[in-house]
């Protein structure tokens, strides 16, 4: 495959990017839900 | 205790770390599936490009990074657009606003990353003073301006209400971007898939690709806006009980008791 290391930096920066967010998400939001009550929860 | 790290006396064991719920998981669960495929599909299975070769391959992240980033941006404009209008107590709105201008801004710092690396493979340079993109990199601007304005101090309902107003006039700037290319002379591309006279110039499994990429990135923008704005309610709800309980303490103190 030619241009191999601007192709797969492209893909590496994308997709980890991507999960990096998803994993802030769930840290964060496991943080906050242990400290906000139920009833101010409306999706449960 | 809100703003306490302990657990909350009203929190069941089961309930605490649950933002989740089963249709974000079914999302969540859709988009890893869909992009394995795109980088599987994107990097191995895919036929180079007659012109371009396999520099090619940067198009199945480039184009659904730059799709999801138009999306967020509508989507908080959208949504900042039905808040000034309805003047809703409650404030979804403007989290789902917020919360999609921050997906957006990173998915369109990746659209301008993964396309300098694709503009160094075809053009021979990173970056270039194009209308598309310096159009692309002044929105970027000012929806980071946007997430500026958002972190300001203020009750939640002064902060939606100045951040709607920004965000209803920074919408307007995503057909300018779009159309960038048709309206000014520019070295970027003009849209191959969506083009005016309908004719679809690309193989079959090029296309399929492109599309699964669209897909699963759409899904990922859903399942992140749906988490991040319930993250936003839980911040919101831990400031307001913070402040009541900071209210109570300061009417309980003896007067005087601050000279």
């Amino acid at each position: 495959m030619n241009d191999l290391g601007s192709i797969v930096a492209t893909y590496v920066i994308t997709f980890g990017s991507i999960v990096s967010l998803v994993a802030l998400t769930i840290q964060r939001g496991r943080k906050l839900s242990r400290q906000v009550a139920d009833q101010d929860k409306p999706w449960i | 205790m809100y703003g306490d790290n302990s657990m909350n006396n009203n929190s069941t064991p089961d309930a605490v770390g649950r933002v989740a719920t089963t249709a974000t998981r079914v999302i969540g669960v859709s988009a890893i599936v869909t992009m394995a495929w795109v980088i599987v599909s994107g990097l191995f299975l895919t036929p180079e490009d007659a012109i371009q070769g396999d520099a090619v391959r940067i198009m199945y992240v480039h184009v659904p990074t730059a799709w999801v980033a138009y999306l967020a941006f509508i989507v908080t404009g959208g949504a900042s657009l039905c808040w000034l209008l309805k003047k809703s107590p409650t404030l979804i709105l403007d989290r789902v606003a917020g919360a999609s201008a921050e997906i957006g801004v990173l998915f369109m710092a990746m659209t301008l990353i993964s396309g300098s690396l694709w503009g160094r493979l075809t053009w021979g340079t990173y970056w270039v003073w194009d209308p598309r993109l310096t159009t692309t990199a002044f929105l970027f601007v000012t929806y980071v301006g946007y997430l500026a304005v958002r972190g300001l101090g203020g009750s939640p309902h002064q902060r939606a209400q100045r951040s709607a107003i920004i965000a209803s006039l920074a919408v307007l700037e995503i057909p300018l971007v779009h159309f960038s290319v048709v309206l000014w002379r520019s070295l970027h591309q003009s849209a191959s898939v969506l083009s005016p006279d309908g004719d679809i110039k690309m193989d079959g499994l090029m296309l399929f690709t492109l599309f699964s990429g669209v897909v699963a990135f759409s899904l990922t923008f859903l399942w992140l806006v749906m988490h991040r704005q319930r993250l936003l309610t839980m911040r919101d709800v831990i400031e307001e009980k913070g402040l009541e309980v900071a209210i109570r303490e300061r009417q309980m103190e003896p007067e005087g008791s601050d000279l």
